[in-house]
C-alpha cells in the first residue's frame, strides 16, 4: 500500500471534484453541496489511510514521488511529506468537509452561484494540499501562488461588507511577497545549479551574502502569509470580510502555509541566515504577540477579534520556530495543527452567530447565551481553547513553545508569557459581551435568534469539539509523527538541545 | 564594362519572405481586379493561406543555417522568430477579418471621406471595409520576416520601413472614432520617421566606423561590424554614437521608454485587431532584430551598451508600471503593460549567452499569444457607438457575459504572473538567466515592477466580477467563428505554456544560436 500515489491522488482529487461540482446546474444547489461534502470526504477517508500507512520511525520524508515537468529548467513534479506536512495534510482533510458542512447556506446569501461556491472550496483545498505536499521548490511556488486565486474569489464574490477591498488587499500582499519569493527561488536555482529538488537544495553549500538574502526572499513571503508583524494588516480585513467557512480556512490553514514554509525552506536550505535572523525573527514574533493580543482586546467586531487573535498566536508559533529547540519545535508545529482546530471552530461559531443575528458586531450582541444556550457553550469552549486552557489542546503546543524557549532565551519566553494573560482578557472579555449578561432586547425581535444549534450545526462542531479535548489529554499519536521530523530541521540548522543541568537543580534541593 | 555577377540565393531559405511578398502583390491585384463583393472572401484566403504556406517553408527549413545574398541570415533565431511571427499574424488575421462582430468589419471603407460627415455616417453603417487591409498586413509580415533575418544594417532599415509603412496607414483606418484613429497614425508616422532617421543616422557612423578597419572594406553587414568593434582604428566616438541611434530607433519600435510616447496613442486610437497584431507580432519583430544587432553585430562592446540598456529597461518597466495604475482606458492599459512588458523583454535581451536568447524568445511568443487574445476580448465588449473601451464601462461584466470575463480573467492572471499561465513561465524564462548573468538588479527592478502592475489588472478583475453592473454596462457581442477562433487559439497557448512550457522551451533553446 506504501507505493500508492497517496500524495499526488490527494492534490488531484479535490480539483477533479471541483471541476464536477462546478458543471453541476445552478438550479440543484443542494446536489451540488451534497457531491462537494461527499468529495471532500473521500479526500478525508484517503488521508486517513495515508496517516496509517506513514511510518513514524522511517525516513524522514515518506509517499515520494518524482514526475518530470520542465525538464529544460530542471522541474519535477516531486510531491514527499515529512511527519509536518504529513499533519497539516491531515488537518486539511478534517476541517475542508467540515468547512463545507458549515457552508451550507452561506453561499445563498450573495447572489453568486452556489455550485461554484463549493468549487472554489474544492479547488481551494487542492492548492492547499500541494503547497504541503510538494518537495519541489518550484512546484511549491506554483501552489503558493495559484492558492491566491480561489482565496480571492471567495473573499470577493461571497463575503461579507469590504468585500472588494479586502480581497483585493489580501491578493496583493500575497503576491507581493510571492514576487519577493520568486526572485529568491530563480536565485536559489541559480546557486544551486539549475534544480529544483528540495533535497539537493538542502545540500548546496551557499555564499553567507548570498544565502542571507535568499532567507530574506522567502522569509519575507512567508511572513506576509504567516502573517507576522508588522506584515499582518491584510488578515483582520480579509479574515473580516471572508464568509465564515472560508476565514476557517484561511486562517486555520492558508496562513500555516507560512509557518510551515520557514519550517521546511527557510530553516534547512538556508541555515546560517536563519541562525543570524533568529534574534530579529524573534523579535517580530515577540512584538506579534503582545501587539495582536491589545488589538484584540479592543475589536468590536467578531470575525476581526478572532483574526486578531491569531496573529498573537502566530507569533507563539514564531517563536517556537526560531527558537531552536526540538520542544519549541515540536510545540509551534503542534501550534499549528490545535490552532488550525481551535480557531476553526472559534471562526465557524462565530460564523454561526453572525448568521443568526445578521451583524458581526459584539455591541450588537449582549446575553445571547439565554436564547441559544448551546451554541453560546460552544462559543465559550471555542474560546477557552483559544486561549490555551488546560486540558484543550492548544494548551500542551503552548506550553511545550515555552518551555522549549524558555531553555535558550528567558526574555522572549517570560514577554511571550505575558500573551497568554492577554489571551485570557480577549476571549473572556468576548465572550461577556456577547454571551453572558442582560438580554440585549433587540436579540429577541430576531427569529434566528431563537435557534439554537442545529443537527448540521451539531454535527461540525462535534468532531472539532472531539479533537481538540483528545488531544489535549493525549497529544503523543500527533507529537510522535512531528517529532523526528523537528530533529531532523533541528540537525539541519545544526542546533542541539541545552543538556539538562542537574547541578543547578541539585543545588535548588540543597 | 564589367559584367555584374549575381550572387548565389538560396531561394528555399527565403521562401517565407518572398511567398509574403509575393501574396502582398497577388493581394493588391486582387483590390483591382476582382469585384468589390468577391474582395473580402478571397483576400483573407489568401492572406492566410499565404502565411500558413509561410509557416511551412519556416518548418521545411528548420535545420538551416546560412547567411544568402550576404544579407539575408537564416538560423536557429530567424527561423524561431520567423515561425513564432507568422503563427501569431494567422492569428491576428482572424480578427482582422472579423466581420461577423460589427457589420462591415473593424475597418473603415473609403478613408478618404472626411470623418463624421454624413457620407461617412452612412458608410459607417452599410459598406464593407477596405480590401487594402488583406494586402498592406501582408506586405507588413513580410517586411517583419525580413527584419528578424537582416544580417546587414541596411537591410534591416529596408526590412523597417517595409513592415512600418502599411502600419501608418493601417492605424489609420478605423471605422469608428476616426479621429482619433487618424491622429494615431499621424503621430505613429512622424514619431516613426524620425526613428527611422535616428536608425539612419546610426548606420552612418558605423560604417565610417568600419572605415578603419585596415585589412577589409568598410560594410555594415554584421560581421564586418563585429571585427570593427574589436579591431577598427576609427574613434569610438563614432561607434558610441552609432550603436546609440541604432538603438534609438529599435527601441522605438520595441515601444521602450522613453521612446514609447506613440505606444498608449497609437494602441488607443489604431482599429483593436491591429492593435493587437502590432503588440503581438511588432514586438516579435523589433526584439528580434535587437537580439541579432546586440548578439551578433555589437557583441563586442557589450560591456559599454549593457549599463545604458538597463537603465533602458529599469526605466521601461518603471514607466509602464506606474502609468497604468492610473489608466481609465482599456486599450490605454494594455499599452502600458506592453510597455512594461517592452521592458521585462530587455532584460532578457541584456543577459548574455544562449539562456537569455532562448528565454526572450520564449516570452515573446507567450506574451504574443497572450496579448491577442486579450485584444480580441477587448473588441467583443461593445454598445451601440462600438467598443466600450472605458474601464467604467467593464463594471460588472462578469455578471453579464461570465464566459468572457472569466478568459479576460484569466489574461489578466496571465499578465500579473500567476503559475499555471504563459506569463510566470516567460517571466521565469527571461530573469533565470538574467539573474544567472549577475544581472541582479534587473531582475529586482523586474520584480518590484511586476508588484505594481498587479494593481491595475486587479483592478479590471475586481471591475468585472466584484462591482454590480451598471446600465451602462454594455453587452458582449456574440464573436463570429474567426474571432472565437483567435481567442480559442490564444487562451490555450497561454494555458499550455504555463502548464507544459517544455517543447517550446527545447525548441527555443535549441534555436538559440545566431550563425555568424
Amino acid at each position: 500500500m506504501s507505493d500508492f500515489p497517496f500524495l499526488s491522488v490527494l492534490t488531484v482529487a479535490p480539483l477533479v471534484g471541483a471541476v464536477v461540482v462546478a458543471f453541476l446546474p445552478r438550479s440543484r444547489p443542494t446536489l451540488a453541496k451534497q457531491v462537494a461534502f461527499g468529495w471532500s470526504l473521500l479526500v478525508l477517508a484517503l488521508s486517513v489511510v495515508m496517516w496509517v500507512t506513514f511510518q513514524v520511525d522511517g525516513d524522514r520524508f515518506q509517499f515520494r514521488e518524482s514526475y518530470p515537468w520542465i525538464p529544460n529548467w530542471g522541474v519535477n513534479f516531486t510531491f514527499a511529506a515529512d511527519g509536518i506536512a504529513l499533519v497539516m495534510l491531515m488537518l486539511i482533510a478534517v476541517l475542508v468537509p467540515l468547512v463545507i458542512l458549515a457552508s451550507w447556506h452561506d453561499a445563498e446569501s450573495s447572489k453568486r452561484s452556489v455550485p461554484v461556491y463549493f468549487a472554489l472550496l474544492l479547488v481551494l483545498e487542492c492548492t492547499m494540499i500541494g503547497v504541503f505536499a510538494a518537495a519541489d521548490v518550484f512546484l511549491f511556488y506554483v501552489f503558493f501562488e495559484v492558492m491566491l486565486v480561489p482565496m480571492y474569489f471567495l473573499i470577493g464574490s461571497y463575503g461579507g461588507n469590504q468585500r472588494q477591498y479586502a480581497a483585493v488587499k489580501f491578493f496583493l500582499y500575497s503576491l507581493v511577497g510571492g514576487l519577493f519569493m520568486l526572485a529568491a527561488v530563480i536565485g536559489l536555482w541559480v546557486v544551486g545549479g539549475k534544480n529544483f529538488d528540495w533535497v539537493a537544495l538542502s545540500e548546496v553549500d551557499i555564499s553567507t551574502g548570498a544565502e542571507r538574502w535568499l532567507f530574506l526572499g522567502f522569509f519575507v513571503a512567508f511572513a506576509i502569509k504567516a502573517p507576522f508583524f508588522p506584515f499582518h494588516t491584510w488578515l483582520p480585513d480579509a479574515g473580516g470580510a471572508a464568509p465564515a467557512g472560508a476565514a476557517a480556512l484561511l486562517v486555520g490553514v492558508l496562513d500555516k502555509v507560512g509557518t510551515f514554509g520557514i519550517l521546511r525552506y527557510c530553516l534547512p536550505l538556508f541555515p546560517d541566515a536563519a541562525k543570524w535572523f533568529a534574534p530579529w525573527a524573534l523579535a517580530l514574533a515577540v512584538i506579534g504577540i503582545i501587539y495582536a493580543a491589545l488589538l484584540a482586546v479592543g475589536q468590536n467586531d467578531l470575525k476581526r477579534l478572532v483574526s486578531y487573535t491569531s496573529i498573537a498566536h502566530f507569533g507563539f508559533i514564531g517563536v517556537g520556530i526560531f527558537a531552536f529547540t526540538t520542544q519549541a519545535g515540536t510545540g509551534a508545529v503542534l501550534y499549528m495543527v490545535n490552532h488550525g482546530l481551535a480557531t476553526g471552530l472559534l471562526f465557524l461559531v462565530v460564523g454561526m452567530l453572525i448568521a443568526r443575528r445578521g451583524s458581526a458586531l459584539v455591541s450588537d450582541f449582549g446575553g445571547a447565551g439565554k436564547l441559544v444556550p448551546l451554541l453560546a457553550g460552544v462559543l465559550f469552549f471555542a474560546g477557552l481553547a483559544s486561549l490555551a486552557l488546560p486540558g484543550t489542546a492548544p494548551f500542551v503546543s503552548e506550553f511545550l513553545v515555552l518551555i522549549g524557549t524558555f531553555t535558550v532565551n528567558k526574555p522572549v519566553a517570560v514577554i511571550a508569557t505575558l500573551g497568554i494573560v492577554l489571551a485570557a482578557a480577549y476571549v473572556l472579555w468576548m465572550v461577556q459581551r456577547t454571551t453572558q449578561g442582560t438580554l440585549n432586547p433587540a436579540l429577541t425581535e430576531i427569529d434566528g435568534m431563537k435557534r439554537d444549534l442545529t443537527l448540521r450545526e451539531k454535527v461540525v462542531v462535534a468532531p472539532l469539539i472531539a479533537l481538540i479535548v483528545l488531544l489535549g489529554f493525549y497529544p503523543k499519536p500527533v507529537t510522535d509523527v512531528i517529532n523526528p521530523a523537528i530533529q531532523a530541521t533541528m540537525q539541519d540548522v545544526d542546533r542541539t538541545d541545552p543538556a539538562p543541568s542537574v547541578d543547578t537543580v541539585q543545588e535548588a534541593s540543597r | 564594362m564589367t559584367e555584374l555577377e549575381l550572387p548565389p540565393i538560396d531561394y528555399a531559405a527565403i521562401a517565407p519572405i518572398l511567398i509574403m511578398l509575393g501574396a502582398a502583390v497577388l493581394g493588391v491585384l486582387v483590390e483591382a481586379f476582382v469585384p468589390r463583393r468577391l474582395r473580402h472572401p478571397v483576400q483573407l484566403p489568401l492572406a492566410l493561406l499565404a502565411v500558413l504556406a509561410a509557416l511551412t517553408m519556416v518548418v521545411v527549413n528548420a535545420d538551416k543555417r546560412v547567411i544568402t545574398i550576404g544579407v539575408v541570415a537564416v538560423d536557429g533565431p530567424t527561423l524561431f522568430l520567423q515561425g513564432a511571427i507568422l503563427a501569431l499574424s494567422a492569428v491576428a488575421l482572424l480578427l482582422l477579418g472579423e466581420r461577423a462582430v460589427e457589420r462591415g468589419g473593424a475597418f473603415v471603407a473609403q478613408a478618404a471621406v472626411t470623418a463624421d460627415s454624413p457620407e461617412d455616417r452612412r458608410q459607417a453603417e452599410n459598406a464593407g471595409g477596405a480590401g487594402e487591409v488583406y494586402p498592406l498586413s501582408t506586405f507588413a509580415i513580410g517586411g517583419m520576416l525580413i527584419f528578424v533575418s537582416a544580417n546587414d544594417l541596411l537591410t534591416m532599415f529596408i526590412a523597417l520601413e517595409v513592415f512600418s509603412l502599411p502600419l501608418y496607414l493601417l492605424c489609420a483606418l478605423a471605422r469608428r472614432r476616426r479621429l482619433l484613429s487618424q491622429e494615431a497614425a499621424m503621430k505613429y508616422f512622424l514619431l516613426g520617421a524620425y526613428a527611422s532617421a535616428f536608425f539612419l543616422f546610426g548606420l552612418a557612423l558605423i560604417y565610417g566606423f568600419t572605415a578603419g578597419l585596415g585589412d577589409r572594406a568598410a560594410g555594415v553587414d554584421f560581421a564586418t561590424v563585429n571585427a570593427a568593434v574589436a579591431n577598427s582604428t576609427a574613434s569610438p566616438v563614432l561607434l558610441f554614437a552609432g550603436v546609440a541611434l541604432v538603438a534609438i530607433g529599435l527601441l522605438f519600435k520595441a515601444a521602450a521608454a522613453p521612446f514609447h510616447v506613440w505606444t498608449p496613442d497609437v494602441y488607443q486610437g489604431a482599429p483593436t485587431p491591429l492593435t493587437g497584431f502590432m503588440a503581438a507580432c511588432t514586438k516579435v519583430a523589433a526584439f528580434g532584430a535587437l537580439l541579432r544587432v546586440f548578439h551578433v553585430a555589437f557583441e563586442g562592446a557589450r560591456w559599454d551598451f549593457t549599463p545604458v540598456l538597463g537603465a533602458v529597461a529599469v526605466l521601461t518597466m518603471l514607466v509602464g508600471a506606474l502609468f497604468a495604475v492610473t489608466q481609465t482606458d482599456i486599450k490605454r492599459l494594455l499599452a502600458y503593460s506592453s510597455i512594461a512588458n517592452a521592458g521585462y523583454l530587455l532584460v532578457g535581451v541584456l543577459s548574455p549567452g544562449s539562456g537569455g536568447l532562448s528565454g526572450t524568445m520564449f516570452y515573446l511568443v507567450a506574451y504574443g499569444f497572450t496579448v491577442l487574445a486579450a485584444f480580441a476580448v477587448v473588441t467583443l465588449v461593445r454598445d451601440a457607438d462600438g467598443e466600450a473601451t472605458h474601464l467604467s464601462r467593464w463594471a460588472g461584466l462578469g455578471r453579464r457575459s461570465p464566459v468572457y470575463a472569466a478568459v479576460f480573467t484569466f489574461v489578466l492572471l496571465a499578465f500579473a504572473g500567476i503559475p499555471m499561465t504563459s506569463g510566470f513561465t516567460s517571466k521565469f524564462a527571461v530573469f533565470g538567466p538574467a539573474l544567472e548573468g549577475g544581472q541582479v538588479w534587473l531582475v529586482i527592478a523586474g520584480v518590484l515592477t511586476s508588484m505594481v502592475l498587479a494593481f491595475p489588472y486587479l483592478r479590471v478583475v475586481v471591475l468585472m466580477w466584484l462591482s454590480e453592473p451598471g446600465d451602462s454596462t454594455p453587452t458582449v457581442a456574440v464573436p463570429g467563428g474567426l474571432t472565437s477562433a483567435a481567442l480559442v487559439i490564444g487562451v490555450l497557448a497561454t494555458l499550455v505554456l504555463g502548464v507544459a512550457p517544455e517543447p517550446l522551451l527545447s525548441l527555443a533553446s535549441s534555436a538559440a544560436d545566431f550563425v555568424r
